[in-house]
């Protein structure tokens, strides 16, 4: 069934809407809430929205509800921008959200009541058009010890436990874990293009996740054991120089101590402004995408291992 | 004065970016002002611009004491200004919620580093800033209750408000928030408007900065007005939000004394001009902020009063 989690009008005929679609089987309330598209340019949550429908329709054995919001931010995403249209903000620092407050305040607290009291939230993310990452789950610390246990059924590669930040207090999954309603961030592939193979390594995860709920009762495909690690072991490279950023390696594969990831240069002068070394042996796993870059531009990020 | 590099970030194909900074005075550093932060505060360049041009003329005088020494950084934005971008032009981060920053991070980090470094030890600082939904303003100070605000000093601009806010989550990287860390003294000045120039609201931004450094000693010249400053804390003040969207009609400005009952403004439909609803002021006070966009969305605050 399509639901409308909330909306309002917009000025010239038209209905802003936030839709869910809710697949619900068997006489169990276990939720499982699929939540993508809070950034108008990550498209990779998208092809995991249609396929993993299409995955459920082939099994017989759900018993729960699986809620699929595909879209929170229909504007940006109809319009090709990360942030929420018309207000240039960015919606995962509004968080929890406002009743009283302005349109994007009031929908991100519509969302989050939606949302409230899941078994489980996976909010999926797909970087951005800069940077390309391998399937991972993000995961503040101050909320590792509970999330960490159900990350590992998600078959991802990795998964980072960073720090705690207060920005981070503003967006969807710690708000949700602050209401006690377990939420993982998925962060894959890139921005505005879709990874069919990670769409596909990330939907066994969830087949997994979902028979640890005890949603699904026959068999699931196997999953990966991740990597887990915390920031003091993620190295970042940044750009010294402006220029034009060339890979010399690929992406998601160990790399040695000083061994080249990429150079910078310069079209116009045609010299080669620097070359980037990794300053570690460990797995690169995350790399620029977008070739421009400024002094201070992320080129990637390696963890050592 | 010394007309100052604070940060250069060199690019592939423009110009570099040159964060200027404007030096009055040889003593201790004392009173900074941050203008355009964001590619469309040009009124907040414009007013910079202003206090640069009085403050060159209050030199040549010796109005400014000798012992401090003041900072004007006009522009930190201007890469999104010259392109009509109110964010960094290629990652479209906000340089404002980057602070205090970080030498070795990502572009923005790095901009708000430099320009932090460089003013951190100031005593009292003053950003020029704006909101993020589109609107007018009552001229005001904000000031975050960070516990180490000092609101009493605020009160030496002679504005008729001042609003203090608590601090969110995403605040905390602003630079008014470390500045307090920081241990200066830290005000945001809203003026009216932002991406237009409003003259009147300029001066009247302008006189009082100039008022409260002459309350400090910093100036020897005085500036005579100013009001009996009213405290607002910002839960004291009322949202009046529309249910319906179309066109905006005003029939109020900012800064107006209106009456229970009194029509503030209209939505129309946006195909036949009917009146569709009627935001009227549910108690007497003022204008606070008013949307300014002629269409307007359903659900958004379009009037914020405070309540007398």
């Amino acid at each position: 069934m399509i639901e409308n989690v909330t909306e309002a009008m917009l000025p010239v005929d038209e209905k802003y809407e936030i839709k869910k679609h809710r697949i619900q089987k068997g006489t169990s309330q276990k939720r499982i809430c699929i939540v993508t598209g809070t950034h108008g340019d990550e498209l990779e949550g998208q092809y995991v929205c249609y396929q993993l429908q299409e995955v459920l329709k082939e099994r017989d054995d759900l018993n729960g509800i699986v809620d699929i919001y595909p879209s929170l931010n229909p504007l940006g995403m109809d319009s090709m921008n990360r942030k929420v249209p018309f207000f240039d903000l960015d919606m995962n620092r509004v968080f929890p959200g406002d009743s009283n407050g302005s349109l994007v305040e009031s929908v991100a607290y519509d969302i989050i009541q939606d949302l409230k009291g899941a078994d489980l939230v996976v909010d999926i993310h797909a970087s951005n058009v800069y940077l390309r990452e391998i399937p991972q789950i993000r995961i503040n610390t101050l909320q590792s010890e509970k999330l960490i246990p159900l990350a590992k059924h998600m078959n991802v590669d990795y998964i980072w436990v960073h720090s705690a930040s207060t920005v981070l207090e503003s967006t969807l999954a710690y708000s949700l874990n602050d209401l006690d309603t377990p939420t993982l961030v998925v962060e894959m592939g890139v921005g505005l293009r879709i990874t069919e193979s990670y769409g596909h390594q990330l939907i066994d995860g969830l087949l997994n996740t979902m028979k640890e709920l005890e949603m699904l009762s026959m068999e699931v495909p196997e999953v990966r054991i991740p990597i887990v690690s915390l920031d003091q072991n993620v190295h970042f490279l940044n750009a010294k120089y402006a220029g034009l950023f060339l890979p010399m390696t690929s992406h998601q594969h160990m790399v040695d101590k000083e061994s080249l990831i990429g150079k910078i240069v310069n079209p116009l002068t045609g010299e080669i402004l620097d070359y980037v070394c990794s300053p570690c042996h460990g797995l690169l796993f995350t790399l620029r995408e977008y070739p421009l870059v400024n002094e201070g531009s992320l080129i990637g990020r390696i963890l050592e291992l | 004065m010394e007309k100052k590099v604070i940060y250069e970030l060199k690019s592939l194909y423009r110009d570099s970016l040159r964060i200027m900074g404007y030096q009055f005075g040889e003593g201790k550093p004392t009173i900074c002002i941050v203008g355009s932060m964001r590619g469309n505060e040009v009124q907040q360049l414009y007013l910079c611009a202003r206090l640069i041009q009085k403050f060159t003329e209050y030199e040549e005088k010796g109005y400014i004491d000798p012992q401090y020494s003041i900072l004007v950084i006009p522009s930190i934005n201007h890469y999104g200004m010259n392109i009509n971008h109110r964010f960094w032009p290629q990652d479209d981060t906000d340089i404002n919620r980057m602070f205090p920053g970080y030498n070795e991070g990502e572009t923005t980090q790095r901009i708000a580093e430099g320009v932090f470094h460089a003013i951190k030890d100031f005593a009292y600082g003053i950003q020029l800033t704006s909101f993020y939904i589109p609107g007018e303003f009552a001229s005001h100070i904000r000031i975050m209750k960070t516990g180490l605000e000092d609101i009493e000093t605020a009160k030496l601009f002679g504005l008729p408000y001042i609003v203090v806010r608590n601090p969110r989550p995403y605040d905390t990287t602003t630079l008014n928030y470390n500045w307090q860390i920081w241990e200066a003294k830290a005000y945001s000045l809203y003026t009216k408007e932002t991406d237009v120039i409003d003259e009147k609201s300029v001066n009247e931004g302008m006189n009082s900065i100039l008022r409260f450094m002459y309350h400090q000693g910093i100036l020897t010249k005085s500036m005579p007005g100013g009001y009996m400053t009213e405290i607002i804390y910002e839960e004291q003040m009322i949202s009046l939000k529309c249910q319906k969207a179309g066109i905006l009609k005003r029939f109020v400005d900012v800064e107006e004394h209106v009456k229970k009952g009194t029509l503030l403004a209209q939505i129309l439909d946006s195909y036949d001009a009917s009146v569709i609803e009627e935001i009227v002021a549910p108690m007497s006070g003022i204008i606070f902020f008013l949307h300014v966009k002629p269409l307007v969305y359903g659900r958004t605050a379009v009037i914020k009063m405070k309540v007398e």
